[in-house]
């Protein structure tokens, strides 16, 4: 499955890196897999994405729970807590 | 258009004359503004650089406009967000409501600026003397939201 990852604001900064397309394995089917094998990169990706790490998602620009399917071509989004108004 | 995103200033004044022009049946404006600081959490702040996931901002926003109008009998409402970077005394965001009682319009603005803090992708970045940091989120914000129930 090939998805396009984006990642925003402090989250970016701490990756460097604002987005990628990924060729994902079948194993990773939710947000939650997809955390997790990015976490599995190590490093700042470790640290950032670990569980317990204040991380939204979102999916095709809907905010989404670890539980929800990724899909063929989603659009998929990290990033902290929103901080506007 | 109910929601803009922009980078330009507002004007009150202009906003809530259009949102009413020829609405005779509104009985009630409610408007929120909000406005940068010159301080946050005990520190000064000489500048705010607001970024957004463009498209998904929209999105959110116009979603959290047809929430608002599910839960109460509204006539109008306008979301104005601006992006990129403020100083401090400028406007950040309007929310405005019109309906035909106040208890509506003031109960639906308030929802809405609930929601817009915790739901819709803005982050702000602050510029203080000891450099930038990026603004935690609040967790009244999040209290705050959840009086309102979840998402329908």
């Amino acid at each position: 499955m090939r998805v396009l990852v984006l990642y925003f604001a402090s989250l970016r900064e701490t990756l460097g890196l604002a987005r990628e397309a990924l060729d994902l394995p079948e194993a990773v089917a939710t947000a939650a897999d997809l955390r997790s094998h990015l976490c599995a990169r190590g490093g700042v990706w470790a640290q950032a994405l670990a569980e317990g790490a204040a991380v939204r998602v979102a999916i095709d620009q809907s905010l989404a729970l670890p539980a929800t399917p990724l899909h063929e071509g989603a659009e998929v989004a990290f990033f902290p807590p929103v901080t506007g108004g | 258009m109910p929601v803009r995103i922009q980078t330009d200033d507002f004007d009150l004044s202009t906003e809530i004359a259009a949102l009413r022009a020829g609405r005779a049946g509104v009985g009630a404006v409610v408007s929120f503004v909000g406005t940068v600081r010159d301080i946050n959490q005990g520190t000064g702040v000489s500048s705010l650089t607001l970024e957004h996931y463009p498209g998904m901002t929209d999105k959110s926003l116009e979603d959290i406009v047809a929430q608002a109008k599910a839960r109460w009998q509204l006539d109008q409402v306008l979301v104005i967000h601006r992006v990129g970077p403020l100083q401090p005394l400028d406007q950040i965001v309007l929310v405005a409501v019109t309906s035909a009682h106040r208890g509506e319009a003031f109960e639906a603005c308030e929802f809405v600026m609930d929601w817009l803090k915790t739901r819709a992708p803005f982050w702000k970045k602050e510029a203080t003397p000891q450099g930038e940091r990026w603004v935690d989120a609040r967790e009244s914000d999040d209290a705050a939201a959840a009086r309102w129930g979840r998402p329908e």
